[in-house]
């Protein structure tokens, strides 16, 4: 090994984001003038927020008793069998499922809602902003919101509000107002740049409660040190039901916090390996026709970080494709694009024809129907399960549950409900 | 080539207007918008209009600060073929029969570090540009392109906005050059209009910061509001106005009629006369 690349491989790899807010050359705070004193108060205030123990105790209590944590590890005997029915002998790795998707809201996104909102509460903020996509972490925000007697207003893509009317309805039911986003695509990253418009618009009052690891410093790292529970159960869960680490992880990769969650934990122990699961749409060799910002896109500056990005030559930000609306995101969160530089977590894809057999399979064989995003990362477990000798411990994370999904999936088995 | 800034083409004209006694007016239009025959017509009249220093903004994608009119000047400029190349190429033209008056361009970073930061620069440079206002670039972000700029001559004008306070004011005025630029409102473009009791009150205390005009924009609209705000400041930026003017100019189909842009340079009259009274 060169010198220069031994200087390139950190002692570790939980040491980020530094005070400017990079990991390594990404993240970052690019944002309007306008912006920076708010993004700045939200820094301030987490950091004595996460000094303060009732903080995290009032955190804890909400996610024990209101969403259910922890969420139970599960072995998946079937999935291991149906892999080591494919595999030679003696081999076909052991699948557990972190199952997130039995949280209430049924998905990841409420751990670090409610972080966020109790930062909000602390703040003295009086209403709150989200952006969503698939609707999850809208649910999860007008949830909390409902929880904690806050105005609400979520921002969806108006093609996102077509393909995702279960959950814009859940969210009305919850009280919040949703805001159908016509400008741009009309996409969730048309969503993500109309909450930032109108965060800067009602500056005094409101808090944009982010969904993913992405957006200007402090946001990749706050909703990183929420999700991180995730992971944090799983190492102690995995000590219980095998007296060891697990030996590899593999999540969805979206814009990528239910990843980062699982991940996080394990960053130090170079046992265990990594897997993140792109949406692979139609195929990432069409152009525009996935959502795989890593192995697909090129670094650039887009909402608040510098991040991989779906661009054309000219840094126009392209619209991605995914089944997953979940999954259908440009960009990545700034730390997975340094985890990805490193070469400490594997980015690979899964299309959208894979994560709908997935999602078929899991239905079938565990009595689970998965969200379409933890499908993508169902359906590279498929692929590499039979492949890994029987004694590897493989640990999935099921982030949500599909029944947000059926629709979807109804339309593209062509079964009209 | 590393010429004082205070030679350069806004520093020469911000001069020459406080010799006049009076205000900038700095008229705003988008390339390419909505074609780019257009675009360069409006942008080659108006300095006969009356327009003192002149923006143009780069089309973007997702232009974050930008109220709705903005943006679809940008969608329609993206239509019509805008790149960073071809804007630079419109000053290029522009150049070869205004050598006075000072063009900035406005857009965000990420058509800039895609055609490449230095690239960008000389390119630039070359072409005649004399300013950046690179929206989504804060101080904080600011060493992959303001130190190159500066050096070859482009002034790095920032953006000051209410919510900038007392403790970040410096930060942000000694990374500027050329001009400031006030944001008015706490807002997006086009969506709210300034307070004048607000500007008032807001403008002494950048001026206690900084030696560098001052410019407001965001929030300015009318004659009215340009010549009050280049009367408390130094300059008034109108951008959201004139767009607005030049989309209902449009055809069914979003294209330019021929009276489109004798229109926006009557407006640009107007605004001019009001800055002048």
């Amino acid at each position: 090994m060169s010198p220069l690349n031994q200087l390139l491989k950190p002692n570790t790899y939980k040491s980020g984001p530094d005070a400017a807010g990079r990991f390594g050359g990404f993240g970052g705070r690019y944002v309007a003038e306008t912006l920076m004193p708010l993004i700045l108060e939200v820094e301030a205030a987490y950091a004595k927020a996460k000094a303060d123990p009732t903080f995290d105790e009032e955190w804890r209590r909400l996610l024990k008793d209101y969403v259910g944590r922890p969420s139970p590890l599960w072995f998946a005997e079937r999935v291991t069998e149906h892999g080591r029915a494919k595999a030679e002998p003696g081999k076909g790795a052991k699948v557990y499922f972190k199952r997130d998707e039995l949280n209430h809201t049924g998905a990841h996104k409420i751990n670090a809602v409610l972080g966020q909102i109790l930062l909000a509460k602390r703040m003295g903020k009086k209403r709150i902003i989200a952006e969503t996509g698939a609707g999850q972490h809208g649910v999860a925000t007008a949830t909390a919101c409902a929880l904690f007697n806050l105005p609400c207003t979520v921002f969806m893509g108006a093609t996102d509000v077509e393909r995702q009317q279960p959950n814009v309805f859940r969210m009305k039911l919850l009280g919040a107002e949703v805001v159908a986003v016509t400008s741009g695509a009309a996409t969730l990253k048309d969503a993500m740049n109309e909450a930032l418009r109108h965060w800067v618009a009602n500056v005094e009052d409101t808090y944009y409660c982010i969904g993913t690891v992405a957006g200007p410093h402090p946001y990749p790292m706050m909703v990183r040190d929420f999700q991180s529970i995730i992971g944090a159960e799983t190492r102690t869960q995995m000590q219980e039901a095998e007296g060891r680490l697990p030996d590899l992880l593999v999540a969805a990769i979206g814009g990528g916090s239910n990843a980062m969650g699982l991940f996080y934990p394990f960053l130090d122990d170079p046992s265990v390996q990594m897997h993140g699961v792109e949406a692979g749409g139609h195929g990432i060799e069409t152009v525009t026709g996935h959502a795989a910002s890593l192995t697909g896109g090129r670094p650039g500056v887009l909402h608040g970080n510098r991040t991989y990005l779906l661009q054309d030559e000219f840094g126009q930000i392209l619209e991605g494709h995914s089944i997953s609306a979940g999954l259908d995101y440009p960009g990545v969160g700034p730390e997975h694009a340094w985890l990805h530089e490193l070469g400490r977590v594997q980015y690979v894809n899964a299309t959208d024809k894979e994560a709908l057999e997935a999602f078929q399979l899991c239905s079938r064989l565990e009595g689970i129907i998965p969200a379409l995003e933890p499908a993508h990362a169902l359906a590279h477990v498929l692929k590499v399960a039979p492949t890994l000798p029987a004694e590897t411990l493989i640990v999935m994370n099921m982030c949500g549950r599909g029944d947000k999904d059926i629709f979807t999936v109804a339309g593209h088995l062509g079964v009209k409900l | 080539m590393n010429q004082p800034r205070s030679q350069g083409r806004i520093a020469a004209r911000f001069a020459a207007l406080k010799a006049e006694g009076r205000g900038a007016l700095i008229p705003f239009l988008e390339a390419y918008d909505p074609d780019p025959a257009t675009s360069m017509a409006i942008l080659r009249g108006m300095p006969g209009a009356g327009a003192d220093l002149i923006e143009i903004g780069v089309p973007f994608t997702d232009p974050m600060a930008d109220g709705p009119i903005i943006q679809l000047a940008g969608q329609r400029g993206l239509k019509a073929g805008a790149t960073l190349a071809g804007t630079l190429a419109m000053v290029r033209d522009f150049r070869a029969e205004d050598d006075a008056t000072p063009v900035i361009l406005m857009g965000y970073l990420n058509p800039i570090l895609s055609y490449g930061a230095e690239r960008f620069i000389t390119d630039a440079a070359a072409s005649g540009v004399d300013g950046l206002i690179v929206v989504d670039m804060p101080p904080e972000e600011a060493e992959v392109l303001a130190p190159g700029a500066m050096a070859a001559g482009l002034d790095i004008i920032r953006l000051v906005a209410p919510t900038t306070d007392e403790a970040r004011l410096p930060l942000v005025l000694n990374a500027s050059s050329g001009f400031v630029y006030y944001v008015a409102i706490t807002g997006i473009t086009g969506t709210r209009s300034a307070d004048p009791e607000a500007l008032r009150a807001a403008i002494p205390r950048i001026r206690a910061h900084t030696d560098l005009p001052i410019a407001i924009g965001f929030g300015v609209r009318t004659p009215e509001q340009a010549g009050f705000a280049a009367k408390v400041a130094d300059g008034a930026v109108v951008a959201s106005a004139l767009i607005d003017t030049l989309a209902k100019s449009l055809d069914e189909q979003g294209r330019a009629k021929p009276d489109s842009v004798r229109k926006v340079l009557d407006q640009v009259r107007e605004l001019a006369a009001a800055v002048r009274g």
